[in-house]
């Protein structure tokens, strides 16, 4: 795929799901830690997402690193919006501001917001 | 120069930082899949800096992963980043 090509793909899939988590493995195999931790938050909250394993895809691995203007993994997507990387997600949980975020953006999420 | 040098270097001459800590890490990461081995690989940032003020985290770590895109696109494969305004709580 031209790089094009994947800059589409890329957008159709924030696009279709709520939540997409692009990261190294999947969410119920995660083969890096930092990648790990975002999953764990994930699940934490209870949230549902779409899991993209950039290790598949080598042309997705670098595209969205181009896409998003972020250069590493993970990364993650709420509504169509790039949010952040590992230390912006877990700072975020850790402020209750990523439950907030959901919260407005009207994704249904298993917990209660958190006090931290 | 080591890659900590230059990180160091680069961090200073873009962001002016009050404080700066470079941390590396890569001996916790030595023998993961996908560790490079080369024990300049995984590093921690924490940068203050008034230029930081009133950016959100998004374009605060864009502008450190900015300052230091060689590194990224070398040797670097991970790089932990806290980026504060001076006066904010350090977590």
């Amino acid at each position: 795929m031209s790089e094009q090509a994947v800059h589409d793909w890329i957008r159709k899939t924030v696009a279709n799901s709520d939540v997409v988590l692009f990261m190294k493995g999947t969410q119920n195999f995660p083969q890096c830690g930092f990648s790990a931790q975002v999953a764990q938050i994930l699940g934490h909250l209870g949230v549902t997402y779409k899991d993209v394993n950039v290790l598949e895809d080598m042309g997705i691995r670098e595209g969205i690193k181009t896409f998003s203007n972020w250069p590493t993994i993970p990364q993650l997507y709420i509504k169509g919006e790039f949010v952040g990387g590992c230390d912006i997600i877990r700072e975020m949980f850790q402020e209750g501001e990523l439950q907030q975020l959901l919260d407005e953006k009207g994704v249904s999420h298993g917990k209660a917001t958190l006090t931290a | 120069m080591s890659v900590e040098a230059s990180i160091r270097e680069k961090l200073v001459e873009a962001l002016h930082p009050t404080r700066l800590d470079v941390v590396n890490e890569s001996h916790l990461h030595a023998g993961h899949r996908g560790s490079p081995g080369t024990g300049e690989s995984h590093f921690r940032v924490l940068v203050v800096s008034s230029a930081f003020a009133g950016k959100s985290r998004v374009d605060r770590h864009r502008m450190v992963n900015d300052a230091l895109a060689a590194e990224l696109k070398g040797k670097v494969h991970a790089l932990a980043i806290k980026a504060y305004a001076p006066g904010e709580a350090i977590g």
